[in-house]
């Protein structure tokens, strides 16, 4: 079957900038291995290294993730389309704000040393 | 807390009806969700770039308190995204900069400011006085606390995430659908995914996926349309693309599921495995050496390698001069052109890239291998202020 693997934007970098990648494949787990042996640098970012798809990288077969079909023996069937959704947490430049006790310094110390010549 | 006190919650006064006319004269908002929007608590979990879309958004629409938690202060590199802060906010605290730009467009709103971190231990108490929380933070563990307490609590939780060109929103709200760990039940290890100072953001972006949040949010108080609850919505902002998946309850859902596990709030940082990561430049046995000392050895013709691990796009900005690039993701495949008997010292923009291309060299066998300590930021600092930060 041929299949599309739409690829997330942070690991475009790793198949040559495409965004999608077409395998033949007849389930999800071999969809995913042939995109991982051809761009082997993808390989850790979908793998764990017990060889397992790592919890924080989401497959989904249309808008269905396959943690609720049959995971990855999810069967695949001509012209579907799988999603790789990675968890990303960008948002603000707000720093470690769970207390840790590291850098308890006043902010604007911090960010005097950081840009002396402005402040 | 500057608070309109002759302003009474139940009714709109003349200037605010004339204020949010264009909201008053939508049947789907009128003049019951507008005094909703002003009876509201919304809390937002950071003042920075999804933050700032957020704050003014819901603050212009009228929403009664808003409350921030952050605290950070202003920097320049801030500006290019975090559009709540101006040029001359720099150096002050993003709570004091964010309240004063709240002011100045809906003085009507009363801003309730927490300069705090927020913790395991604040956290439950914090999120208390409010009816909607909005995650617009940037790491981990932050997000899982985020998640837990709003689950713990029974409460909806507006979730925004950026990364480069990488969007995603969606409402967790427990009590109707999933939560955050229903779709991601681990954080990834540190390190396989950079953060946005070293990963970098589009500046228009939070903005975007900060306006969804804004719009869900106000959405949930009106009480009108449908909501992100069960939904994800993923934004490819290269290829302008918005798409929406399904999201399912985990029964085994260790905060939301049938027999959830988390009962009271953990340690994030333990639990994303995070302690120390801010220290990387000083894992033991890297050796480093400070710019002044780099500086003397080019000062007194000391034969060594000067190697830039960063990648060529930011060699474009500034470099040391002498300095040979190599990106850190290259270095595996090209240190057969460096001579491992030879003095060599890494470096990258803040040391902590270059501390990995150290720690791995060394286990190649490399001995007069060396971490340019700070990096280019200290080289600017200690050496040639002319080298500019970024």
């Amino acid at each position: 079957m041929a299949v599309k693997i739409m690829i997330p934007t942070p690991l475009r970098q790793y198949v040559g900038k495409k965004d999608q990648v077409e395998v033949e494949a007849k389930t999800v787990a071999e969809a995913l291995s042939k995109l991982a042996s051809e761009y082997s640098e993808l390989r850790r970012h979908l793998y764990n290294q017990e060889g397992k798809l790592r919890s924080f990288v989401n497959i989904y077969l249309g808008d269905e993730d396959i943690r609720f079909l049959q995971k990855e023996q999810t069967p695949l069937n001509e012209n579907d389309v799988l999603s790789i959704v990675p968890s990303i947490a960008g948002g603000t430049a707000l720093r470690r704000v769970v207390a840790s006790g590291r850098d308890m310094a006043c902010p604007y110390e911090r960010a005097k040393r950081k840009w002396p010549q402005q402040l | 807390m500057a608070t309109a006190t002759l302003n009474p919650i139940s009714a709109l006064s003349k200037d605010e009806i004339l204020r949010y006319s264009r909201h008053l004269i939508m049947p789907e908002v009128g003049m019951e969700g507008q005094l909703k929007l002003k009876k509201a608590k919304v809390l937002c979990i950071g003042a920075g770039g999804l933050g700032s879309p957020l704050t003014l958004y819901l603050a212009a629409a009228g929403v009664g308190r808003l409350g921030i938690v952050d605290f950070d202060v202003v920097d320049f590199t801030n500006l290019q995204r975090q559009v709540i802060h101006g040029t001359a906010d720099v150096g002050k605290s993003k709570l004091a900069s964010a309240r004063e730009s709240i002011r100045e467009i809906n003085p009507n709103v009363e801003v309730v400011g927490f300069e705090t971190r927020l913790t395991s231990e604040n956290a439950l108490q914090l999120f208390e006085g409010f009816d909607i929380i909005v995650d617009g933070t940037d790491n981990f563990p932050t997000r899982y606390l985020v998640n837990d307490a709003c689950v713990l609590l029974g409460k909806p939780n507006v979730y925004g995430s950026i990364f480069r060109f990488e969007g995603q929103a969606s409402v967790f709200s427990a009590l109707q659908g999933p939560c955050y760990r229903c779709l991601y039940p681990e954080p990834p290890p540190p390190g396989l995914v950079p953060s946005c100072a070293e990963g970098g953001v589009l500046g228009v972006l939070p903005g975007i996926v900060g306006c969804i949040q804004a719009m869900e949010t106000i959405k949930l108080i009106i009480g009108q349309g449908q909501t992100l609850i069960g939904r994800l919505l993923v934004f490819d902002a290269l290829g302008v693309k918005f798409r929406e998946l399904k999201l399912r309850k985990n029964p085994d859902c260790p905060a939301c599921g049938t027999h959830p596990t988390i009962t009271r709030l953990i340690d994030y940082e333990q639990f994303c495995g995070i302690r120390g990561e801010e220290h990387t430049s000083v894992m033991t046995g890297i050796p480093e050496l400070t710019p002044r000392e780099v500086k003397k050895m080019m000062d007194e013709n000391q034969p060594f390698v000067l190697i830039d691990v960063r990648e060529p796009h930011e060699f474009q900005i500034c470099r040391i001069p002498g300095s040979t690039l190599i990106p850190l993701g290259e270095v595996a495949k090209r240190m057969h052109e460096l001579d491992s008997a030879g003095e060599i010292v890494v470096h990258c923009r803040s040391g902590q890239r270059s501390a990995r291309a150290v720690e791995f060299l060394m286990k190649a066998g490399f001995r007069k291998i060396y971490n340019l300590k700070g990096g280019i930021l200290a080289w600017s600092d200690q050496v040639d202020p002319s080298v500019p930060k970024y």
